[in-house]
């Protein structure tokens, strides 16, 4: 660890309703343990308390796990919320049971990369490390 | 309109901002700073301690509700320790407090020790500062705490709050070592166990065998239960009673004035050390010395108090 190297933030979080986020808290896991200041906001958020934490955590990156096939929802109206307050920059990445269809989708709307499941974790915290840098701050 | 004056005006993703300058130590940080400087020393700072999973952040999550309906602006900082291993950490201490995100009122704030011994971050003070400049009444730190290392919050803190909970054997007797002369009120939370009532009395027969605080103040025991939102009013009601306690003996102010000399004489130490090496390497002589200290042609004590006889003929007076 370089002494003057920007330490860079993920948050992590669970949208809606559905099921359990173990595969949210493995990913956050190896975040950490890739040297990654993980913010984990846990289950059951909705994109308003998703945007408020990143914006008062002040976030280089946001992960979701969305295991409910309402993904075609939720990215496009993160990433909508995300501008309306100036925090485009942050680079937002996903996961879950997604139809490869929906990907060029997303990523059309503004998602940077999904992982489908069984990605291997090394490749999900190489990516993150190649694509989310601390966000630049001037005053 | 800059970050500092939208600070001023309590907005949220500024102060954000400013306060990712201050962890991550750029130099605009200080800028900041200074310009917020002659807005700080207005809230209210609790300190809440205790061993992982006391219920520390459940509490916290309804003190702000507590306070909220009082009209307060909060502010929540919340510690946890960076992974010696990686350097990453995982800071969780939101999961509890994720309903108050949205409310323009609250500012939850999550930070990693990075390194930092004490139990607090090396960020912490500035951060609270930022929140204070924003116009927050009431700051919570959240910190993990059981032992007599941990104390720097209640140099950080007006109020300093020990959770606990029952079942904690051994605990119990590390806070008899470290923290029974600095909690300012005892909670014991999990109150909806059976064996609270236990623990409370554990407590209370380890505070009568204690002697008595240099200032007077006798700290409560508080039983309280966060999932069931039992023993709040109490809790809320000592936590009064010590603010009070402070203001009426002068130690709120007398507080505020021991932070600023800390944070002054914190600065100025830093500040003298990096201008001497940086004057020394600058001219060449830093390896020199260190080379004749080494090889006890000179000692290091002489060679300091040369050094700081000339600083002193240089400096003016402020
Ligand atoms: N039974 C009981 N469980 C509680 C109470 N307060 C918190 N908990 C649980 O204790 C665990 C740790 O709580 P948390 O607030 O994260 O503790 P922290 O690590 O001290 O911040 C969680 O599972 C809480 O639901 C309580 O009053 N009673
Ligand atoms: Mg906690």
């Amino acid at each position: 660890m370089e002494k003057d190297e920007r330490k860079v933030k993920i948050l992590i979080a669970k949208p809606g309703l559905d099921g359990h986020d173990r595969g949210a808290k493995v990913v956050a896991r190896a975040l950490r343990d890739s040297g990654f200041e993980v913010i984990y906001t846990g289950l059951h958020q909705s994109l308003d308390q998703i945007v408020h934490a990143a914006m008062e955590e002040d976030v280089d990156g946001i992960g979701l796990s969305i295991l409910s096939g309402a993904h075609m929802y939720i990215f496009p109206t993160l990433i909508e919320k995300l501008k309306e307050q100036g925090l485009d920059d942050i680079v937002v990445f996903g996961g879950g049971i997604i139809p490869t269809d929906d990907i060029p989708k997303l990523k059309e709307a503004g998602v940077k990369q999904i992982f489908l499941p069984g990605t291997a974790l090394e490749e999900i915290i190489e990516w993150v490390r190649e694509n989310v840098k601390p966000r630049a701050v001037s005053l | 309109m800059g970050l500092v004056d939208q600070v001023l005006k309590g907005d949220k993703k500024a102060a954000a901002r400013i306060m990712r300058l201050v962890e991550d130590d750029l130099p605009e940080a200080r800028e900041a700073l200074k310009r917020l400087y002659p807005y700080t020393g207005r809230a209210y700072i609790i300190g809440v301690t205790g061993p992982p999973g006391a219920g520390k952040s459940s509490l916290v999550d309804l003190l702000v509700e507590w306070f909220r309906k009082r009209g307060e602006g909060v502010g929540v900082v919340a510690v946890d320790p960076t992974s010696p291993f990686s350097g990453g950490a995982i800071l969780g201490d939101r999961i509890r407090m994720q309903r108050h995100s949205t409310d323009p009122g609250v500012f939850i704030k999550s930070l990693a020790t990075r390194g930092h011994l004490g139990g607090l971050s090396k960020a912490t003070d500035d951060v609270i500062q930022v929140m204070d400049a924003m116009g927050k009444d009431v700051i919570m730190v959240e910190t993990v705490g059981v032992g007599q290392d941990e104390v720097d919050i209640v140099k950080t803190a007006d109020t300093t709050m020990l959770v606990t909970v029952p079942g904690l054997g051994d605990d119990i007797q590390a806070i008899k070592a470290g923290i029974l002369e600095i909690a300012d009120i005892f909670v014991v939370n999990k109150g909806d166990k059976p064996e609270a009532d236990k623990t409370v009395r554990e407590l209370e027969m380890m505070l009568d065998m204690s002697t008595p605080r240099e200032d007077g103040w006798k700290p409560p025991i508080i039983k309280v239960s966060a999932v069931k939102g039992e023993g709040i009013e109490e809790l809320m009601e000592a936590l009064k009673t010590h603010r009070k306690f402070l203001e009426t003996s002068g130690r709120f102010e007398s507080y505020r004035k021991d932070r600023v000399v800390c944070t002054f004489e914190n600065l100025l130490r830093d500040k003298l050390f990096q201008t001497a090496i940086a004057k020394l390497k600058g001219n060449g002589s830093y390896e020199r010395l260190i080379s004749e200290i080494f090889n006890k042609r000179k000692d290091p004590y002489s060679v300091v108090e040369r050094l700081s006889c000339q600083c002193e003929l240089e400096s003016k007076r402020e």
